[in-house]
């Protein structure tokens, strides 16, 4: 059986860098299956968690000193809340990686510890009637199970979810790393679109007003994607993409200010509106990164953004575009 | 967690207080603390604190929950791939999360 230590390598911190900024996110598992922490005894509790090596990770980096075995179920290498949503972290899952590892061979008592977050996926009464193993809800967070784990029981803040500044600013570097694939695309379509000009198409032109929107697209990830973020729960407004405009507004001051002497006044109202819509959109796309949004709210406000971040778009480019002739 | 509210009067949850037998599942499992077992039953304390994880209803032994079922994470590109799909008949392509 594999043993793992509760401190990570210099290798995992790597790894861990690799799946916060996307890199390695989207295949960063490890094999599911039963796995010992320290010295643990038939008697030592199971911890039930995901096969995202990340999960794991923070799992057993707060587990020093304890002796538990460690029950990885396979959730196609996504976190234990995502996956319990998507049903991969399932009553069912986890009776099978109980079964395939004869759990019950392994331990006397017939407990599995789940964590708090799983219970949109995995009905505990289930697990009982499923594998004989009785699956009872631990914290929220791994860095509380030790409290836990000698308490026997969660206190109240172990069992709220919280989205403190950390928290959120750890999700900044995979939200702004995911846009690198649209970004390539937007400076294509800034570069056609950019060149076009009295005299059919000017490259030089086109050069310098395409740096001049790019500059306006990474305002608006600043503003959309970092500040928005950062400052969610003092920023007015309960819906994100007017959140996302404001810091939006607020931000396209920056290309404004830079290149206000050659710019145009059209020119100067295409940036403004491609830097606020695009921020509003980021914005609006950050509620699937915070623990507090409902999927019909996010329905809900997505009808009106969405359409206010195409209108500002379209005459973004509009604008954009006739400025040279004007 | 009081620090952030989402919008007012959308989330959908229903509690069936006949179904219910007052276990207490939902009070513990929700990671916004709105249940609360008043009575032999449990009772919605903080509706607009529902974000629609699904975890009481998943837990509810006797069904007598009810929560938003479209599945998904909540991010803006699921929600756009999901319109673009239905608008064609296919199955949503996820969002990478």
């Amino acid at each position: 059986m594999p043993r793992v230590a509760a401190a990570l390598t210099l290798r995992d911190r790597i790894g861990t860098i690799g799946a916060r900024t996307g890199f390695t996110r989207n295949n960063y598992k490890i094999t599911p299956g039963l796995y010992c922490l320290g010295e643990p005894s038939a008697a030592s509790p199971v911890l039930v968690t995901a096969n995202y090596k990340l999960t794991f990770d923070a799992l057993r980096q707060e587990l020093a000193g304890i002796n538990a075995w460690i029950l990885v179920v396979d959730t196609r290498g996504i976190n234990v809340w995502c996956a319990a949503g998507k049903g991969t972290f399932s009553a069912e899952e986890i009776a099978y990686q109980i079964q395939k590892a004869h759990l019950d061979q392994v331990v006397k008592h017939r407990e599995v510890l789940l964590p708090q977050l799983s219970a949109n996926g995995v009905a505990a009464h289930e697990l009982q009637r499923l594998c004989g193993f009785r699956g009872r809800f631990g914290p929220i967070l791994a860095v509380d199970l030790p409290k836990f784990l000698q308490a026997g029981e969660a206190s109240e803040d172990m069992r709220t979810v919280t989205f403190t500044l950390r928290e959120r600013a750890v999700l900044i570097p995979l939200e702004i790393c995911m846009l690198w694939k649209q970004l390539v695309l937007a400076v294509v379509i800034f570069f056609a679109l950019s060149g076009i000009s009295p005299d059919f198409f000017s490259p030089t032109m086109a050069g310098n007003r395409t740096i001049l929107l790019v500059f306006a697209t990474m305002s608006a990830i600043l503003a959309g994607a970092v500040i928005t973020p950062l400052l969610l729960p003092w920023l007015p407004f309960r819906q994100f993409w007017l959140k996302g405009i404001m810091t939006g507004v607020l931000v396209s001051l920056l290309p404004l200010l830079v290149y206000w002497q050659s710019m145009s006044s059209l020119e100067k109202i295409a940036v403004f509106l491609w830097t606020s819509g695009c921020s509003s959109y980021l914005a609006m796309n950050f509620t699937g990164s915070t623990p507090f949004t409902s999927l019909s709210g996010v329905a809900k406000e997505m009808r009106k953004g969405l359409a206010v971040q195409i209108g500002s778009g379209v005459l973004a480019l509009l604008f954009w575009v006739v400025g040279p002739f004007m | 967690m009081r620090s952030f509210r989402y919008l007012d009067d959308t989330a959908i949850l229903h509690l069936s207080e006949d179904k219910c037998i007052g276990c207490g599942n939902c009070q513990l499992v929700c990671p916004h603390r709105i249940f609360r077992i008043f009575e032999g039953k449990a009772e919605i304390v903080d509706r607009n604190g529902c974000m629609e994880c699904g975890a009481c209803a998943k837990n509810c032994p006797t069904a007598a929950l009810y929560v938003n079922p479209d599945d998904g994470c909540g991010c803006a590109s699921y929600i756009i791939n999901s319109w673009i799909a239905r608008i064609r008949g296919k199955a949503p392509s996820g969002c990478g999360c």
